[in-house]
């Protein structure tokens, strides 16, 4: 993204006509001011992890050989397990690492910026090289790589739908730190509702209105009443968890099988692709909240980049002024996209209740809000980045459990931080600085 | 077959509270005509377009199309009616491309509601082989020089079928050489039959382009007047008194030099050099004026030299005394005086009364204050006495500073820097906002300041003030320093070289460029103005 603004654009239009004698300036007579500047930090903080991945990893890595498992029983054809000696392996992903690094700091010293693939490919190596590790000094020294992976899809469900729901706010330049109040809303509305009409869709539909019902709160007293959008957002989080837990204490706790039994969405098996090793589990072997999943993320994208509402809700969100004084309603369509956003998160919500376990608890949600919102900012206000934003998270989360599971020489308590570190490193900016909607968060007042 | 349109005002009045800012205001635009309200800063002109444009509801008074009254509810009623604007500040979303900018609010769609900017891009390349824009559909907003910027705005009125084209002040962030352009692009619509409203205080240019001009003052239709008028006639008119326009300046005596700015680099948070390796210097008893297009690091200069920029190498040298590295109030104490470029936000506390605004810098100071103890009634005293001497218009220094017009605030702002004994003087866009009654006064302080033996150092974007006040010239382009000439040099030389053409190519190109206007008998906006007053066939065609 950061490229130098230096290099002249291809087909850039001359300024004016020609007149007679005027020769414009060429643009690299003077240094362009507007170039943005190439820092020092993915350099240094590649070399760093480099160096951190040669010494742990590599030098200091295990001696057992690090199994990783690819088919499952039921695919219809089996691949081979994977099998790498740890401390090799560990040596040759960070001397890959250290040669990025390398060509990081190279780049640098010639005043470019590092390509996007750099920062990906690096991660990509450096989680293989964890993974090694961690593995290789296991009591057992061998994983499923496709329960793994597809376990890391099943808990990213919520947190995509929380992002998307980020992204529809966030587009339209409201802030959305109620993702959380939304996701436990619609979590325990499905769990009452879906028990009280014994049907799980309905419970389905119910946590999507209890979600927009709580983004209209955040709406009204954001774009209509001008209130601080992050002061409504934190009170919305405490005011629905209060509300949930008070529920829960009252009424759910005292008569679960009246109120707090709502049945599991069934998980819908398509037949035969879903033998398919790796990513037939994941893509065709989910719940129905796990397939909806997968299309919000391209109807949110589709409908942001190629429609004519999404041209006037990015509008909105950048520059509100414009979009009014082209005859848009600029709070109108902040409004139902809050709304919308808020159905978004709800629908997500109900995955706690309907589709994880099959029954609510307090909190139950955990704070999954906020790690959406840290995934909206990852993935660069993109609903497709915020997908692989909230797929890293959700990898990090299952990692965890897995690993303690087959008995590390690293402390659990370490590996519960996993997910909350990728947050902050990612969050930090290792892929770049991110730019969110201009108009984001400021209220739109005419005239 | 080109539809004309005819657009009526009658008796707008639109209130804020208590204010007026529109009173009973008729104009008649007749189709195919250049139409200027001409106006000081605050007298009511973007008001009075925003009522046309369906921004504001007017509180009074009807607007007709073609005889026929309308109503707008919102700006899509204007577009609807045949009414498209140009902003004085763009209503471009910045990291949109072209394309996606003109298509928003008319966007032709595929089924299901897909964009079709295909067609978008078409009418695009259309408009802009008509009147030669050369404006690529596909560039980002942000990558676009400002005048290219320009012209997708009216692009975008085009597209929507405009055939009254509203430009709201649209020279106030244009080049001279950008300026003559657009007015030449002003001419070709009309000889397009589209009708233009060109909201603007700058003579020259009315004088260049109208065919009729409507001068308004305090929300008031004053009267309309003959692009022949003179400048003079049409500036008393637009102020409601006879203007002395030219300044009545003593050629400079200078002294010694004693203000010396040497490799001047600034450096911006995000890396750039705002300011990049400037050295110039300043005598006492002579004004060095900076002029530029807004954004070429004048502000960063200025507050250099205050000490408002953190990162900044070179050297500042008052009386061989180093400024760099010492603090505002250091600075001051030395004896600089400084008016910020933006009198709201860096010169003056709105809600503070005038009588202490006039004593910020020395508050803490005999015979303001003594030991912790403020003395109000001298400050109060202050007040009085400068009041009466630069002239505020106000019934108290009481008065909250907040309350006072824009060229009564410049004139405290003023008061405060002049009032104490200076060793250099600094003001940024002296006269930015200001009516042109108080620009006048303003102006004859200014030279005052320098006949006293202070350097002056004055930063403005306007041309037009650079060539009264300075003495010499320096020119900014993207934070260096581009020449320093004499106060003779011509205005089009000046243009050239705020566009970042060294001054000898700058006279090289002006020359050259003389000739060929001379050749092909055209008229330039800069050039003593020859358009025919009868309207008909004023303008350009190609």
């Amino acid at each position: 993204m950061s490229t130098t603004a230096t290099s002249p654009v291809p087909g850039k239009p001359q300024q004016g006509k020609p007149e007679p004698g005027t020769t414009r300036p060429a643009a690299d007579s003077v240094p362009a001011v507007s170039a943005k500047p190439v820092t020092w930090k993915v350099p240094v903080l590649l070399a760093v992890l480099g160096v951190v991945a040669f010494i742990f990893f590599g030098v200091m890595g295990p001696n057992q050989t690090a199994k990783f498992g690819i088919s499952s029983s039921g695919d219809f054809f089996q691949l081979p397990a994977i099998e790498v000696p740890a401390f090799l392996g560990g040596i040759v992903l960070s001397v890959l690492m250290l040669g990025l690094a390398a060509y990081a700091v190279y780049l640098k010293t010639r005043n470019e910026a590092s390509p996007g693939w750099l920062p990906i490919v690096f991660i990509v190596l450096f989680v293989a090289a964890f993974l090694i590790w961690v593995v290789g000094g296991a009591r057992t020294p061998s994983i499923s790589l496709a329960g793994l992976i597809a376990g890391s899809v099943t808990l990213a469900v919520p947190l995509v739908f929380g992002s998307l729901s980020g992204v529809l706010c966030e587009r339209a330049g409201v802030v959305n730190i109620a993702i959380e109040g939304q996701l436990l809303g619609g979590a325990f509305t499905a769990a009452m509702v879906a028990t009280l009409t014994k049907s799980p869709f309905i419970g389905l539909l119910a946590a999507a209105v209890a979600g927009a019902v709580v983004s209209m709160v955040l709406a009204v007293f954001s774009i209509k009443y001008l209130v601080n959008q992050i002061i409504v957002g934190v009170v919305l989080n405490v005011l629905v968890s209060g509300l949930t837990g008070f529920l829960f204490s009252t009424v759910m706790q005292a008569n679960k099988a009246q109120f707090n039994s709502p049945g599991r969405l069934p998980i819908i098996d398509i037949p035969v692709l879903s033998s398919i090793p790796v990513i037939g589990p994941i893509l065709f072997k989910q719940s129905v909240v796990g397939y909806l999943m997968y299309i919000a993320v391209a109807v949110v994208w589709v409908g942001l980049f190629k429609t004519k509402w999404g041209l006037r809700v990015r509008a909105v969100g950048e520059h509100p002024q414009a979009a009014d004084t082209m005859g848009i309603k600029v709070n109108a369509t902040r409004f139902w996209n809050v709304t919308l956003g808020g159905a978004v998160a709800g629908i997500g919500g109900s995955f706690f209740t309907l589709v994880a376990i099959d029954s609510f608890t307090k909190e139950i949600s955990g704070g999954r809000g906020f790690i959406a919102l840290a995934a909206l900012i990852f993935g660069r206000w993109n609903p497709i980045g915020a997908f692989f934003a909230a797929l890293l998270f959700g990898f990090a989360d299952n990692l965890q459990s897995i690993v303690t599971i087959i008995g590390t020489p690293v402390p659990s308590q370490f590996m519960a931080m996993l997910p909350y570190l990728v947050t902050v490193l990612a969050v930090a900016g290792l892929v770049g600085r991110s730019r969110p909607p201009a108009a984001d968060g400021i209220p739109y007042v005419k005239g | 077959m080109v539809r004309v349109l005819k657009l009526e005002l009658r008796g707008i009045t639109k209130r804020f509270g208590s204010l007026i800012a529109n009173d009973h205001i008729d104009v008649v635009v007749e189709p195919g005509q250049i139409h200027c309200l001409l106006g000081e800063n605050g007298a009511g002109k973007s008001t009075l377009m925003n009522v046309l444009y369906g921004l504001y509801e007017p509180s009074e008074g009807e607007i007709l199309v073609d005889g026929k009254a309308v109503t707008f509810r919102g700006p899509g009623d204007a577009m609807a009616a045949g009414i498209g604007m140009v902003h004085q500040h763009f209503m471009l979303v910045p990291v949109f491309t072209v394309a996606e900018n003109v298509a928003l609010g008319a966007e032709t769609t595929k089924a299901g509601g897909f964009l079709n900017l295909d067609d978008t891009r078409r009418k695009i390349k259309e408009i802009s082989d008509k009147y030669g824009f050369d404006v690529d559909p596909d560039a980002l907003i942000e990558d676009l020089p400002v005048g290219v910027q320009q012209r997708v705005e009216i692009i975008k009125a085009l597209v929507r079928d405009a055939k009254v084209l509203i430009l709201d002040e649209p020279t106030a962030v244009l080049t001279p050489q950008d300026t003559d352009e657009l007015l030449d692009i002003m001419r070709q619509l009309k000889s397009h039959g589209t009708s233009i409203v060109f909201i603007s205080h700058k003579l020259r240019e009315v004088k260049a382009v109208s065919d009729t001009i409507t001068v308004i003052r305090r929300g008031k239709v004053v009267g309309t007047a003959d692009p022949s008028a003179s400048t003079t006639e049409l500036a008393s008119m637009m102020v409601g008194r006879a203007v002395n326009l030219t300044l009545d300046k003593a050629p400079a005596k200078p002294q010694e030099t004693t203000f010396q700015v040497k490799d001047l680099t600034v450096i911006a948070p995000t890396g750039q050099h705002v300011v990049d390796g400037i050295s110039f210097d300043i005598a006492r008893g002579e004004i060095l004026a900076v002029a530029g297009v807004q954004g070429n690091g004048q502000t960063e200069l200025t507050e250099a030299i205050l000490g408002l920029q953190e990162r900044c190498h070179g050297s500042i040298l008052l009386d061989g005394e180093e400024l760099l590295g010492r603090s505002v109030k250091e600075v001051l104490r030395a004896g600089v005086g400084f008016v910020p470029e933006d009198r709201s936000v860096d010169g003056l506390i709105g809600t503070f009364s005038i009588a202490e605004n006039l004593v910020l810098d020395r508050y803490d100071q005999l015979p303001f204050a003594k030991g912790i103890s403020m003395s109000p009634a001298r400050i109060l005293e202050n007040a009085t006495s400068r009041i009466d001497e630069f002239d505020v218009r106000t019934p108290s220094g009481s008065l909250a500073a907040g309350t006072l017009s824009g060229g009564n605030q410049q004139k405290v702002v003023m008061a405060r820097e002049l009032s104490r004994p200076l060793r250099l003087f600094i003001a940024s866009q002296p006269t930015r906002g200001v009516d042109v009654g108080s620009i006048e006064f303003l102006h004859k302080r200014i030279v005052a300041e320098r006949d006293n033996g202070t350097p002056v150092m004055i930063v403005s974007t306007e041309l037009d003030e650079v060539i009264e006040l300075a003495d010499r010239i320096a020119v900014l382009y993207k934070g260096k320093l581009v020449g320093i000439v004499p106060s003779g040099t011509g205005r089009d030389v000046l243009g050239l070289m705020m566009a970042g053409l060294s001054p000898e190519s700058a006279h090289a190109d002006a020359a050259q460029a003389d000739a060929a206007h001379a050749d092909a008998g055209a008229t330039s906006g800069y050039t003593p103005v020859q358009t025919s007053t009868s309207g008909a066939e004023g303008g350009d065609h190609d």
